[in-house]
Order: C-alpha cells, then structure tokens, then sequence
C-alpha cells in the first residue's frame, strides 16, 4: 500500500476523483459555500490525516497538478489579449482599482494582525496576502517576513475570494463584471481569477490581469510603505 | 493543441530565464504572461496556435490549484500558534480589498457602458 501511494499516479488520480465528486455536489446542492476547490482541499487534507499517507506521497502526483499552474498563467494573455481594445478604454479604472486594492490589502492585513496582538513575524509575513503565491514569497523573504506562513495564508486568501467574492460584490452593490473580476482578482489572485473565469469571460480576464499588476505593485508599494512605519 | 502548448511552455521557459537573469522580482510564467501578450500584439505569435490549448487550461484552472492548497497541511502547527490574528486579518482584508478595488473601479469606469451585472 505504501508503494502504491508513493507513485505520482496516486495523487492524481485522487485529485482528479475528489474534484469531480465535489463538483456532482456543488451542482446539486447550488450552495456557493460549497465551492468544489475547498472541498477538493479539505477532503484531501481530511483523507491524508485520517490514513497516514505522507503528505510527500501525495504531493509527487499532486506537483504533476500543479505544474500546469505555470502555462495557465501564460494562457491568460489569450483572453487579454482578444479583450485589449476594451480593456485600453478603462486602463485609468483598472489601474487604479488594482494600486488602491495593492495598497488596501497590506494596509489592512498587517493593520488587524497588529490591532490583535501579533507578533512582528506574523505582521510582516501577512502583507503580501493578496499575491500570487510564487511573488508573494519572494516578497515575504526579501522583507524577513516567514516564507511558510505567508504561503498557506495566501491559499486561505485566495479560497475565501472565490467562495464569496462575487456574492460579497453583490451584497456591496459592486455590479459590472470588470469591477467584480478586478476585484477578485486583486484580493485572490489565482484561485479568485480560476472562479472569475467559470463566472465570466471579461471578468476571469481582468482578474488574470490583476494577478500580475498587483504582483508588481506590492513588490515596490510594501518596502516604501515599510520604510514609512519604521 | 500540441502547437499550443508548446509556445505557452516557451514563453514560460523565456520568462525564467529573463527573470533569474536579470534576478527580476516577479515569477516566470507572470512574465511569461507579458511575453505571450507582446508576442500576439507584434504578430510573431498567431492567435489560433494558442486558443485551443489556452481555452482548456483556463477553463480547468480551478483544478490546478488544488494541490497547492492541500499544502497548507503544513503548516497546521504555524497557522495553530497565533490562529487569532492570521484568520481574522486574512478574512477582514480580504473583503476590503474586494470591497476598495470594486469600488475604485466601479466608480471610475462606471456602470452604464458594460450595461450588463453579475446577477445578469
């Protein structure tokens, strides 16, 4: 049994089987909380820890996954691509809502963390929450901030953003599918984007957009913003 | 499709190599993103090489992510140590940032040309 989950085939395999079954229960049950991605996740988690299996057996098939990460985010200059014209005409709305949001998410995160007692670690390594995981690390490291806490709390980050980004939109009276795409995309990155997309084509397509410009806008916003409370 | 894939990997592999080179602070397949737009724009890439193959891992990209986020197994014990702060400024900040940048854009782009909402 060991060596059975020790090949790549078992991790892909089960991702691909539980994924399938949470998306039969979302459709049936229509409950946004549902969303399949978290459930994919908790269910694996709760499968791992209930049977033993290493984490590292699973995450052989499990990287095979998560190596398609990196041509998907290429794949998003498709749809930006054959939006262009459009998106052109709103470049002053886009960039100003994705360097607002850049500027609202460290603001706030590291704002509660402190208001609630944090430590200075756990402070730092919440600024860049709302970025792409592989940005966000880097960031984190250059910063000293702890690359394995800020990690998991952009995954968090991003799963909250799909559950409830567009119905929270809603609620907020944000209504145009630029706007909500933006959004998302801006305060959950991937995972929001990966949502966006099944949503909307303009809105999965800004939100791919805001992955990267808020990336960038975090990486030279945070050390400024640093240097201010210093 | 194979096409596809192929130049979506090359831009990727072009974006690592620029981005470790020049020691960039942003990952390869977000530059590899910027380079495939660039390469569309100047018409050096076709937009039909790319569609198909594209088009399918968008359309699955919730799926990939998975993985990922299985990961945050752990470090149960780290998120466990100080679980206040962490959860409550992940979810607090997150709304916010939905709540400045929906707003932000909203208001500047305005509501009228889309003409069309999330609830349809």
């Amino acid at each position: 049994m060991a060596e059975l989950t020790a090949l790549p085939l078992f991790g892909v395999a089960v991702t691909l089987a539980i994924y399938a079954l949470a998306q039969v229960l979302y459709r049936r049950s229509g409950s946004v909380w549902l969303n399949p991605v978290m459930m994919a996740i908790l269910a694996i988690i709760a499968l791992l820890l209930a049977t033993g299996i290493p984490y590292r057996n699973y995450a052989r098939g499990g990287d095979l996954i998560s190596f398609l990460l990196g041509p998907a985010v290429v794949a998003l200059a498709v749809p930006l691509y054959q939006r262009r014209l459009e998106l052109w005409q709103r470049k002053a709305a886009i960039l100003c809502g994705i360097l607002s949001g850049s500027l609202a998410s460290i603001v706030s995160a590291c704002g509660i963390a402190w208001l609630l007692g944090g430590s200075r670690d756990v402070i730092i390594s919440m600024a860049p929450k709302s970025v792409t995981a592989p940005i966000a690390i880097g960031i984190a490291e250059r910063i000293g901030g702890i690359p394995a806490l800020t990690a998991p709390v952009v995954v968090m980050t991003g799963c909250l953003g799909a559950v409830c980004g567009a119905e929270f939109c809603k609620l907020i009276g944000v209504r145009t599918h630029l706007a909500t795409g933006l959004a998302v995309g801006t305060a959950a990155h991937g995972i929001g984007t990966a949502r966006m997309l099944e949503i909307d084509r303009l809105a999965g397509t800004v939100a791919g957009l805001a992955i990267g410009l808020n990336g960038l806008a975090t990486t030279f916003l945070l050390p400024l913003l640093m240097m201010l409370f210093r | 499709m194979i096409r596809g894939f192929a130049v979506l990997l090359f831009c990727q592999l072009l974006g690592e190599l620029i981005v470790r080179a020049g020691d960039w602070p942003v990952p390869g397949n977000v530059l590899g993103m910027a380079l495939l737009l660039a390469g569309l724009m100047v018409g050096m890439i076709r937009l039909e090489w790319v569609t198909e193959a594209a088009e399918l891992l968008l359309t699955h990209m919730a799926l990939l992510f998975i993985p990922v986020g299985v990961g945050v197994m752990l470090y149960l014990d780290l998120l466990a140590r100080e679980w206040l702060p962490i959860v409550a400024a992940t979810v607090l900040s997150t709304f916010v940032v939905i709540a400045v940048t929906g707003h932000v854009t909203q208001g500047l782009a305005g509501k009228q040309r889309e003409g069309e909402g999330v609830d349809g």
